[in-house]
């Protein structure tokens, strides 16, 4: 089932002119019932939702101490995911262990949610590296920057998984399900629409996550589409589902259900959590430039954190002092991520030839020695003065 | 010892890779029930299974973005371009993705895929159907680049190939497919995936080709061993890394150097030769290194492409040049 709610956008645009989205949590923080989505979160306690609001804010402010390391100019650059956080936590708490996630580079709250410890994402954007984690660990892929491009590589994962007979056995702790994340800029890919036809034809266990955040940079979401992005997934021969993005509740269910269906063998599901980028592209973006500050101030009523709060006051379910203590563990982890960042050491110039190969060539090894004769010279040169 | 022809040779060495490593696919288009439209592919399905020999959606940049996904989970794909200038679609997941994934995990993650593609003119093709476009994948940094010139090596080098944990673009000389010659199954590989190879030794000039190039310059050697020349051919056989001590051998007992091949002239295989020989060699040469190669100018249509392609008459007057120094 699902209801009109003022989630929706205002009419007038195709692309979002659609009443219909799943919605589990209004943003006043009322439950609202869903015969058809509440049974996949009906083991969902106070317990669990109190560890969703510790998720929310803990991946909030992340984001808002990268912004503030950027400022401070010990990152060079930082993709914010204000706003979207309740999609990212929402999917990620949705993952089994043996689930393999495929991000872009804005997917810090998903990262928080499959155990990365966030002080690894910021070594991309500080420079010293381009993904410091270890994508085996926590089967979370490294970022990739080229838009829609690990859409094709969560569908080969995908393919796979299905040659590994991890599909469809019954065993929960077996069957495994691939999720590609993306936003509505990347649906005007080439690789997007390919990863939909693969995944179809394949019947790959993958599920597609599009955080339509609704503006990729400066582009509108008019820009990419004229219907609702959701509605795509019937062209390619697979269900879509468009669900509040705003709403943790309702993405955890709805992402569950698309799990589900990969892990069983029943194919790709595409998800559109229907959200809003609330700060800039990055941060070298000036938003005021493109968008009114009105939809912000509209977007802000919809807070994916706020709500949560409301829930659990309204229910007696948490208290000031759990607030309280999420507070004060969100301030420790802003004090480890700024001792976290200075600490790290900037990459040794010779370095940039360890891993070009696995089997090293003779000419790059002959170039990371002239490199380093090189960088010797003008420290011969120093003691000699 | 069996007599094969090239694209066979191909064939039997996907065959035994695949024999030896569950964990090799083959995807492409066509490469299932027709077996390839070279046919490299036949037979493949019908023993390994539909799951093992892959007919993809007609899309290059899905097929080499999956096989990035599936090499991430532990398969070994052998990618099939159909033509070389289809390989374009497929060219930012190459360059952005499949190059690059080893590097920026800092070596954590390896994506051993092979990506196979039917190259060069010669055959009377409408366009986009003869083109030599390796230069672009030896211009980047993290694949290996290699082009086979006959059916012995073609049996090895692909299985040296797909035994490889660094991608490799595998060139494959179209007009070569059905030149025969007898590849021992049971032997080993001569060299190494990465060696050159002086196929006719010589003293008055070194000739530097490599995949359909390489019998134009045999011939073009015995057409010059008539006049009393003496000329040197190497086969590359990698072009990604360079075997320069081979080069090295032989630019300085010859003093002289034609590098050859189909490919446009600038910025190709041909220029960093020339670069790298005068750089190391500087003192054996006797004239500078000359390029004989395709014309800076697109493909053209099949009615000029002998007059476009490098020949036996082209390449000895490239050596000409260079003797006349």
């Amino acid at each position: 089932m699902t209801v009109e709610t003022d989630a929706t956008p205002p009419a007038g645009s195709p692309a979002h002119d659609e009443h219909e989205l799943v919605q589990l949590l209004t943003p006043e923080g009322e439950r609202i019932p869903n015969p058809e989505y509440e049974p996949l979160i009906a083991d969902v306690t106070e317990d669990h939702v109190r560890g969703f609001y510790r998720d929310l804010v803990l991946a909030r402010r992340v984001d808002t101490e990268a912004v503030a390391l950027q400022r401070h100019g010990e990152l060079g650059l930082w993709a914010s995911l204000l706003g979207q956080e309740a999609a990212q936590v929402g999917s990620g708490r949705a993952l089994r262990p043996q689930d393999h996630v495929f991000p872009t580079y804005r997917e810090h709250g998903v990262a928080w949610c499959r155990g990365v410890d966030p002080g690894l994402l910021l070594g991309l954007f500080r420079g010293v590296d381009q993904g410091s984690w270890d994508p085996r660990e926590n089967n979370f892929h490294l970022y990739t920057i080229v838009i829609g491009a690990q859409t094709l590589h969560a569908t080969g994962y995908a393919m796979g998984v299905q040659r590994d007979g991890a599909v469809g056995t019954g065993d929960p702790d077996r069957d495994a399900a691939v999720i590609a994340y993306f936003g509505d800029g990347a649906t005007s890919q080439g690789d997007v629409n390919e990863a939909f036809i693969w995944a179809a034809v394949t019947n790959a266990p993958v599920v597609f996550f599009c955080q339509n955040n609704q503006w990729a940079i400066s582009e509108p979401l008019e820009r990419q589409t004229r219907i609702p992005l959701y509605k795509r997934a019937a062209g390619f021969g697979f269900p879509g589902i468009r669900v509040d993005g705003n709403d943790v509740l309702a993405c955890l269910a709805v992402t569950r259900a698309a799990l589900h269906r990969a892990r069983e063998g029943e194919g790709p599901t595409l998800v559109e959590a229907y959200t809003y980028r609330m700060g800039a592209h990055t941060t070298t973006d000036d938003p005021t430039r493109y968008r009114l500050a009105a939809d912000l101030e509209h977007w802000k009523l919809k807070d994916p954190i706020e709500r949560v709060k409301a829930y659990l006051t309204r229910t007696g379910g948490a208290d000031h002092e759990f607030f309280e203590s999420v507070e004060a563990e969100a301030e420790d982890l802003a004090e480890h991520l700024r001792t976290y960042c200075r600490e790290l050491p900037d990459p040794l110039p010779t370095s940039i030839f360890d891993h070009v190969f696995v089997e090293p060539t003779p000419a790059l090894l002959e170039q990371r020695d002239e490199m380093a004769a090189y960088l010797a010279s003008f420290v011969t040169e120093e003691a000699h003065r | 010892m069996t007599e094969m022809a090239l694209g066979k040779a191909i064939n039997a060495g996907l065959r035994r890779a695949m024999e030896g490593d569950a964990k090799v696919l083959v995807m492409g288009e066509d490469v299932g029930k027709l077996g390839g439209v070279f046919r490299v592919t036949d037979g493949l399905q019908k023993d390994f299974g539909e799951d093992r020999v892959i007919d993809t959606p007609l899309a290059e940049s899905g097929i080499i973005g999956t096989a990035v996904g599936l090499a991430l989970r532990g398969y070994r794909p052998v990618c099939e371009i159909q033509f070389d200038g289809f390989v374009f679609p497929g060219y930012d997941q190459i360059v952005s993705q499949v190059a690059k994934m080893h590097f920026r995990s800092a070596g954590r993650l390896r994506v051993p895929i092979v990506i196979r593609i039917p190259f060069g003119g010669g055959i009377g093709a409408v366009e986009h159907h003869s083109e030599s476009p390796e230069g672009y994948f030896v211009h980047t940094p993290g694949l290996k680049v290699v082009a086979v010139s006959n059916p012995l090596d073609a049996y090895w080098m692909i299985q040296q190939a797909i035994a490889l944990d660094d991608p490799v673009l595998f060139f494959e000389p179209k007009r070569r497919y059905w030149d025969k010659a007898e590849v021992d199954e049971d032997g080993s590989p001569a060299l190494p995936l990465a060696a050159a190879r002086v196929v006719q030794a010589g003293t008055d000039a070194t000739v530097v080709a490599y995949g359909p190039m390489v019998r134009t310059c045999l011939d073009a050697a015995a057409a010059a061993a008539e006049e009393g020349q003496s000329l040197e051919v190497i086969d590359l056989r990698s072009l990604s890394p360079l075997d320069m001590p081979v080069l090295h051998d032989s630019v300085r007992k010859t003093g002289r150097c034609v590098v050859v091949h189909e490919a446009q002239r600038t910025l190709g295989v041909g220029g960093e030769i020339a670069a790298r020989v005068t750089e190391e060699c500087f003192y054996s040469l006797e004239a500078p290194v000359l390029r004989v190669t395709g014309y800076d100018t697109p493909y053209p249509p099949s009615r000029v492409e002998e007059e476009y392609l490098p020949d036996l008459d082209r390449v000895l007057d490239g050596v000409d040049r260079v003797l006349a120094f």
